[in-house]
């Protein structure tokens, strides 16, 4: 017992972090599981504690949490979970717009985003945090992906069907450089509004692209003890390794 | 009928000219055959009497249809299979051509086939199955299937067209439920873990498949093979309406194993009815090989060294428990060409914590950092970084000469590791086995 107390609140915590996973059953596939494992630990690296929260669908809603992340799902898991968001809109939209770090890959992008229209036109109302709209389709988009983005190059893997287009004035969440992106068409993947993040790559993203992981948890943190982030210095030479042979396999130069 | 015999003749032709410059296993031959007659492997199968089995799942298929293959044998029984694990119809076409008159029609009492999902389709556009074995299905290749869901519809419809029965495997929901799709007069029957044993039905299914509303398993009736394991080797596997079989002691280690046995020994029971008898299939279990690069061994100046192939979170996990148990020294290669899977997201679904006491000496492959970047958020300790293969195994060999060692890798990384062994060691050629697990 001892322990466990001693596990959960070390002596030099700089103070909890909790990390909501939307729907981890239903909403996690092609690895996304790997992103909460990366936050948590890193969360702990940089000497804060990382509390964990599964929010499964008709659990009363997790509205503390400083950090919501969210994955893909298959058409079956995706029906799952849409009656629970619907019944929390509200409460994620303020989450979203008082500056929570959010970060959703595939099909939880696409549901917060406007609407997804089906291919028979059928348009399912999304939440309306990301102006984006997804377009169903035939198109499998799927490959190795390299970005462009606002914590410089992002490699991961993409999977989905769905097109998404960007409103007007919408940020993606970066440019492709290699692979489809949001709709094979305009270059971008992704949406960014606020401290709320959409990007359709799988990978993990988290693990490989570590100052993006960084990013999200130095804005959790600062929510989380109202101070500014007190990162620690983590040794990424084995992610950055990764990275690098992906860009340089994928656009195949030195760079 | 001359079309027959001429592609017979075209396709032997091919497989002596492949086997002249070397390449065993190939689906060449068949592609040949196939072109001079496209109905081929329909009037090659029309003879057979006593029954055409396909096999499909995600995990075991390979291991599955050997040990089916061996159980009929045993029982007496001429069968047709296609060992090449070459999905295709001209892949199992090759694998017949050898044997096969010039009429084109092969004599055998069965022809058991192991077929992924989506080309068990296409064969029974061409050849109509009397039964069909399914294992079960998780995530794998999802680059090709998509969805589990998408597989589980694949799976319903091989089940709708079995004429004579089915065998489903009991606990896997996605697999029982194609119970529904079964033609009325198809018998269908179960195979699963004993109730005895079912608390360890995570370690060989996907359990994140069961949302919220529990699964209820359908009633399994007579003829319902129960695995009951006595250690990691040695089982029993009961039936309700007759004699159990059992003690099977198998050369491979792991419940994996144990479960394609039992699904194996279920099948052959139903095709042989009457015929079939507990001890000759217990023999024929025990003396069954291992297929290539499912706990395969090699032996290196006196000290084992297992080639275990991964390819997806269910038969990692598997892997990780069935050897957990042993920490050895392990090297883990990964590559992602198409037939590794080209996503590694899945390494991520595996959790590797069994690990973390003895270390990883060696990751290697074209993903050796993702590889060393994933344990590391396990807290697992990698010794080396090497993604050149060759240059990764020498130095896993002469880092730890006196003590057995283990050697987890994806299909193509495990193809290019098992050519150089055989090289440097003296192996019998390969490639006469599949890329299922
Ligand atoms: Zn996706």
């Amino acid at each position: 017992m001892a322990d466990a107390l001693f596990d959960a609140v070390p002596a030099t915590s700089k103070g909890t972090i909790r990390l909501v996973h939307l729907y981890p059953k239903e909403m996690s596939i092609y690895g996304d599981l790997g992103n909460t494992r990366c936050l948590q630990k890193r969360i702990e690296w940089h000497g804060y504690t990382a509390e964990v929260i599964r929010h499964a669908p008709g659990n009363p809603f997790p509205e503390a949490g400083h950090l919501f992340i969210g994955g893909g799902g298959q058409d079956s898991g995706q029906a799952r979970v849409v009656a629970d968001l619907e019944r929390n809109a509200d409460t994620l939209r303020s989450l979203a717009a008082a500056g929570t770090p959010m970060l959703m890959i595939c099909g939880m992008y696409q549901l917060f985003g406007n609407a997804f229209v089906t291919v028979e036109g059928k348009a399912l109302p999304g939440l309306g945090i990301l102006d984006v709209t997804t377009q169903g389709g035939a198109k499998r988009m799927i490959g190795p992906v390299v970005l462009d983005t606002v914590v410089g190059k992002v490699v991961g893997y993409e999977n989905h069907s769905g097109a998404t287009t960007l409103a007007a004035g919408q940020e993606p969440f970066g440019r492709v450089v290699r692979g489809y992106g949001n709709n094979g068409e305009d270059g971008t993947e992704g949406a960014r509004t606020g401290n709320v993040i959409g990007s359709y790559l799988h990978g993990p993203i988290l693990p490989a692209n570590p100052a993006l992981a960084d990013l999200l948890i130095g804005l959790a943190a600062a929510r989380a003890t109202g101070r500014p982030f007190e990162p620690e210095t983590i040794a990424d030479a084995v992610a950055d390794e990764a990275r690098n042979r992906q860009v340089r396999r994928l656009l195949g130069s030195a760079g | 009928m001359l079309r027959t015999t001429a592609a017979v003749i075209a396709g032997k032709a091919a497989r002596a000219a492949t086997r002249l410059r070397g390449g065993g296993g190939s689906a060449f031959p068949g592609l040949v055959a196939e072109r001079v007659d496209p109905r081929l492997l329909a009037h090659a199968l029309a003879d057979v009497r006593d029954g055409i089995v396909v096999v499909t799942g995600t995990n075991g298929k390979t291991t599955t249809t050997r040990m089916l293959v061996a159980l009929l044998r045993a029982h007496g029984k001429a069968v047709l299979t296609n060992p090449t694990g070459s999905n295709f119809t001209r892949g199992v076409i090759s694998s017949m051509l050898k044997d096969l008159p010039l009429s084109g029609r092969a004599r055998a009492d069965f022809a058991v086939l192991e077929l992924d999902e989506a080309h068990a389709l296409r064969f029974t556009e061409v050849v109509t199955p009397t039964h069909a074995l399914l294992l079960n299905i998780a995530r794998d290749q999802l680059d090709r299937f998509a969805e589990i869901d998408h597989t589980a519809r694949l799976l319903e419809k091989l089940a709708a067209q079995a004429t004579a029965g089915v065998v489903l495997n009991i606990d896997d929901p996605y697999v029982a439920r194609s119970r529904e799709c079964v033609q009325p007069q198809v018998e269908v029957r179960y195979f699963g873990l004993h109730e005895s044993t079912a608390h360890r039905l995570p370690e060989i299914l996907e359990t994140d498949v069961r949302f919220d509303e529990d699964y209820h398993p359908p009633q399994p009736g007579p003829g319902t093979g129960l695995l009951q394991p006595r250690d990691e080797r040695e089982f029993d596997v009961l039936f309700q309406d007759g004699e159990d079989v059992g003690p099977v002691m198998l050369r491979q280690r792991g419940l994996a194993a144990m479960i394609n046995a039992t699904a194996a020994t279920t099948t052959a029971r139903m095709l042989l009815g009457d015929a079939f008898d507990p001890s000759t299939a217990r023999s024929a279990l025990a003396a069954l090989q291992p297929p290539f690069g499912r706990g395969e061994v090699v032996d290196i100046h006196g000290q084992p060294l297992e080639l275990v192939l991964v390819k997806n979170p269910a038969g990692f996990t598997v892997a990780l428990s069935t050897y957990g148990s042993s920490p050895v020294a392990t090297m883990i290669a990964i590559n992602d060409e198409h037939a590794d899977g080209r996503d590694i997201s899945w390494l991520y679904d595996v959790s590797f914590e069994s690990l973390r006491e003895r270390g990883v000496s060696m990751t290697s492959g074209v993903r050796a950092y993702d590889m060393a970047l994933r344990l590391s958020y396990d807290d697992v300790a990698v010794a080396r970084i090497e993604p050149s293969l060759t240059t990764a195994l020498d130095a896993f060999l002469a880092a730890h000469p006196d003590e057995p060692k283990r050697l987890f890798c994806t299909y193509t990384a495990m193809m290019a590791l098992r050519r150089t062994l055989a090289a440097r060691y003296d192996l019998p050629e390969f490639g006469e086995e599949g890329e299922d697990g």
